[in-house]
């Protein structure tokens, strides 16, 4: 059963009570909360993905998202996230909750999955072929991920790439797009289709808006894509469109600089990479128009 | 909550008997093994006992997917540890000061089964009381420098404790704890470290550090778990005691456990061996001799304390994996950490200083 089609009286009790387990790309999510951003962001957001029973399957995360204590309720409402029962980041303005959850889940997925290098990058496929988008904070690599969802490439993730040990293969993690400031209002005249969720003011990131994901692409989570380039994507206005290719070396140390775990993983990691690049060019591109970058990516993506 | 009731839980059932857990757990106890597991630090140990009782297989592929991860994350703190060892040596060697080991990094120098997917959140040391300013010297000469904590705290450390305040290295912003004694010199018990120099050993592979025999392993692990006071990785301690014990007590080992009470007597620490038997054999049933336990337990408590003991030790011991902490296990902690303090020190010491912990607020 898809979330779309639970009832919504009965989702706010399963999310007030013993709690809604969703397939989040191959986890199992199960979310406790009676916040209100987070009881109308889930459905709008998540309406796509399969509602689990927890009597029958086996929950990865076990996540909450309520207020830290009663005293502060009426002071300063805040939000606090659980993992197991377990809080490992402060709490935030009640209005982030489902952001919160959103950057919440980030950390659980990234700290748990060893048998993967993750990569903080946006990827995106089509025709078999796996774009990997490393790129700090600003660099407006969840952007143009959004730009090429909105034109029909999969999704597999905006937030990490993470590349199983054993077939070198990109897992997918298909979830909302989290887009900042501007760039929401960009996507939106981009593509009047696209489903966004309350835009919440005033986090760490500024204005932060999640973007519904296709559900074409939740439907292939299941499907390992190979990674064809790995672009380090930046947008700069009025600039003229620049492509450089990178060397394996500069794309290694560059890549590596964006890894959750490559301090866990050590000598794996580097094999990891180093197998990736292998068969991925590094190229990078600052771009001005997504016109201009939707060519390059074409260009790059007729390549051997 | 009652030791059944414990014993009935995914996680202890699991260490206690992975093949019972493989017959018997549904989706229901997969899932709350796999929640409190990773609260409770023990994530990796599981997948050691899981690949020790030949039993791997037969996981569910979530479970596995989540002890594959964890044991990756095991062997980066073993490969770390042994990078630690080699620092540390190197600074004390020259300075003449002998080092031994202590507890998780230990246990995975010395290549003991506790060792495998032990996660540690700093590495323990022993040095000879006499060279304690030698080695802070040395220590401090390498990198290591002590942590920020005000003036009282520097001399509460220096004057009463059995350590040094914890100490940093300034690039690799490890934690080390330099230890000259298993328990504060106030102590009610009075183990004496000079004792625990006299059979350490060297194993080949640890780089030329001492750890404790392993009798003295047993106990200073358990000394460490009920005379500190301090329970967060209280339930993963507990574990390296049964994992100890089944490694040195097993079968045709009677030699051991005539060694451990011998030994436990001789340095005054009877009473937390009493505990650390107890518990692990009530939860984890370790194959304890029963001519053992019961001599243990002839040098426990009373009858009234050791029921009130069982009951604030047992709380304390499954803090980290209780489904909500209520009012009764917030008072348990509180008693443990008072009871900590009234066997570390003299009523004349010990009224002033819990008064200023309770007044002056922790920092950071």
């Amino acid at each position: 059963m898809k979330l779309s089609q639970r009832p919504v009286p009965s989702l706010e009790m399963e999310l007030a009570g013993s709690g809604l387990m969703l397939e989040v790309g191959g986890f199992n999510v199960r979310v406790k909360s009676s916040v209100e951003s987070v009881v109308r962001g889930l459905p709008r957001l998540y309406a796509d993905y399969t509602v689990l029973d927890s009597a029958e399957s086996i929950v990865d995360f076990d996540i909450s998202l309520n207020p830290p204590s009663q005293v502060r309720r009426w002071l300063r409402p805040q939000i606090q996230f659980l993992l197991d029962g377990f809080s490992p980041f402060k709490p935030l303005p009640r209005e982030q909750g489902f952001a919160l959850f959103e950057w919440g889940l980030n950390w659980c997925i990234a700290n748990h999955s060893h048998r993967y290098l993750v990569i903080h990058a946006a990827v995106v496929e089509r025709d078999g072929r796996a774009f990997i988008f490393p790129g700090a904070p600003g660099s407006g690599k969840s952007t143009l991920c959004a730009a090429l969802v909105c034109r029909g490439w999969r999704l597999l993730s905006d937030e990490m790439a993470m590349v199983s040990l054993e077939s070198g293969l990109v897992r997918p993690v298909p979830r909302p797009i989290s887009l900042k400031n501007e760039s929401i209002d960009i996507i939106r005249r981009f593509d009047a289709n696209a489903t966004f969720g309350d835009a919440v003011r005033d986090t760490a990131k500024g204005t932060v808006g999640h973007m519904k994901p296709p559900a074409a692409s939740i439907a292939r989570a299941a499907e390992h894509a190979r990674g064809h380039r790995i672009v380090f994507p930046r947008y700069r206005a009025d600039a003229a469109c620049d492509v450089r290719r990178l060397t394996a070396g500069e794309t290694f140390m560059r890549v590596a600089s964006n890894t959750f775990n490559y301090h866990v993983l050590g000598r794996a990691g580097f094999d990891a990479l180093g197998d990736l690049l292998a068969c991925c060019a590094g190229v990078s591109l600052e771009y001005a128009s997504f016109a201009d970058a939707f060519e390059v990516i074409e260009a790059l993506e007729n390549e051997l | 909550m009652s030791f059944e009731y414990w014993r009935q839980h995914p996680l202890i059932g699991f260490i206690r008997a992975p093949e019972v857990a493989l017959g018997t757990f549904g989706p229901l106890q997969w899932s709350c093994l796999i929640g409190t597991a990773r609260r409770a630090n023990l994530m990796s140990r599981l997948a050691s006992t899981a690949a020790a009782s030949g039993q791997d297989d037969a996981l569910p592929a979530r479970v596995v997917e989540h002890f594959a991860s964890a044991r990756r994350v095991a062997q980066a703190a073993r490969t770390a540890t042994f990078r630690e060892a080699r620092q540390i040596v190197a600074a004390l060697e020259p300075a003449g000061v002998p080092v031994v080991f202590l507890k998780g990094a230990a246990y995975i120098l010395a290549g003991l089964e506790a060792g495998n997917g032990r996660l540690l959140g700093d590495v323990d040391i022993l040095v000879p009381r006499d060279q304690i300013a030698a080695a802070e010297r040395a220590l401090v000469a390498a990198g290591w420098m002590t942590t920020k904590i005000d003036n009282y705290d520097q001399r509460y450390y220096r004057q009463w404790m059995h350590e040094l305040p914890p100490m940093r290295h300034l690039d690799r912003g490890t934690n080390l704890d330099v230890h000259h004694s298993i328990l504060p010199p106030t102590a009610r018990l009075k183990p004496d470290p000079a004792l625990l120099w006299d059979t350490i050993s060297h194993p080949a592979e640890a780089l030329g550090a001492g750890v404790l025999s392993d009798v003295d392993l047993v106990l200073h692990s358990a000394t460490h778990l009920f005379h500190e006071g301090e329970f967060d990785n209280g339930l993963r301690d507990l574990v390296d005691l049964h994992v100890l014990l089944v490694e040195f007590g097993g079968a045709g080992e009677d030699a051991f456990w005539l060694r451990l009470l011998a030994r436990a007597r001789q340095l005054d620490l009877l009473r937390p061996l009493y505990y650390a038997l107890r518990f692990s054999c009530a939860l984890f049933d370790t194959p304890i001799p029963g001519a053992v336990l019961s001599e243990s337990a002839a040098k426990g408590p009373d009858s009234t304390t050791a029921r009130l003991m069982d009951a604030v030790l047992l709380a304390c011991l499954t803090s980290s994996i209780a489904p909500a902490r209520g009012p009764g296990l917030g008072l348990a902690l509180l008693a443990a950490f008072v009871r900590s303090h009234y066997l570390r020190m003299p009523t004349r010491l010990l009224v002033p200083h819990l008064a200023r912990k309770l007044v002056v607020p922790e920092r950071g």
